[in-house]
């Protein structure tokens, strides 16, 4: 399983703190879950197809290509605004 | 010295500043910044400001840029303090204090602190008031402030 947290705004908008979903071989980088995501449609896409969208790997940020594995944490949200 | 804080409660300014000197003699320069909730509606729509974070990673996050800090610039005490949850206009936000023998490293790395910080750590401003919620926008100045460091994405 993959845990997906979502923050922000982008936990409003979806509607979800996060979730979990199962892996396989086909799940290969960040982006792939993403894209995953994408295909839910509606707010989905809307959201995560943000150009400003970041994101964590295990607590640390990450890019869209950062490869990932199973057990992984991933976090999406908007461009962080601390300080 | 634990170098980074994440806490609801309000911090000390005064007492923070004092630790990062506090009698070591090596320490020639000490530089300070403080953030504060600026109130935006100017009291006409009193409003307040929710600071989400996401738990566990914003604290390695910090530690993270301190630690890039401390390669950079030959540093000696650093502290960041950053508030979370429910602040008003004119609550300080964040503390950075940086510690070092003489003062270029301390201003350089102070600023540096503050716009890696503002570009990369997981927090999340909400502006509260009568007509409801609204989530603060990153500002183009912020990113363009970290790259002069050499920052780049992730």
């Amino acid at each position: 399983m993959i845990l997906i947290n979502y923050f922000a705004r982008y936990r409003e908008q979806l509607g979800s703190g996060g979730e979990k979903i199962v892996h396989n071989t086909s799940i290969r980088t960040v982006d792939d879950v993403r894209n995953l995501l994408i295909e839910r449609g509606g707010a989905w896409k809307e959201v995560l197809g943000e150009a400003s969208l970041m994101c964590a790997l295990n607590q640390e940020l990450c890019k869209l290509d950062a490869p990932i594995e199973d057990f992984d944490e991933i976090a999406f949200f908007p461009q962080v605004t601390g300080g | 010295m634990v170098s980074v804080q994440v806490q609801t409660e309000a911090f000390s300014i005064d007492e923070l500043t004092r630790r990062l000197h506090d009698e070591d003699n090596t320490t020639g320069a000490v530089v300070t910044f403080v953030g504060y909730v600026r109130d935006i509606n100017l009291g006409k729509n009193v409003s307040s400001m929710f600071l989400e974070h996401y738990p566990g990673m914003t604290e390695r996050s910090l530690q993270n840029i301190v630690d890039h800090a401390k390669q950079r610039w030959p540093l000696k005490r650093v502290k960041i303090v950053h508030r979370v949850g429910p602040l008003k206009a004119g609550d300080p936000i964040v503390f950075v204090g940086v510690a070092s023998g003489h003062r270029q490293a301390s201003f350089e790395a102070c600023s540096f602190l503050m716009d890696v910080l503002k570009t990369r750590a997981p927090f999340w401003k909400r502006e509260d008031n009568q007509s409801g919620s609204q989530w603060v926008d990153g500002r183009e100045s912020d990113q363009v402030a970290a790259q002069r460091w050499g920052i780049t994405e992730a």
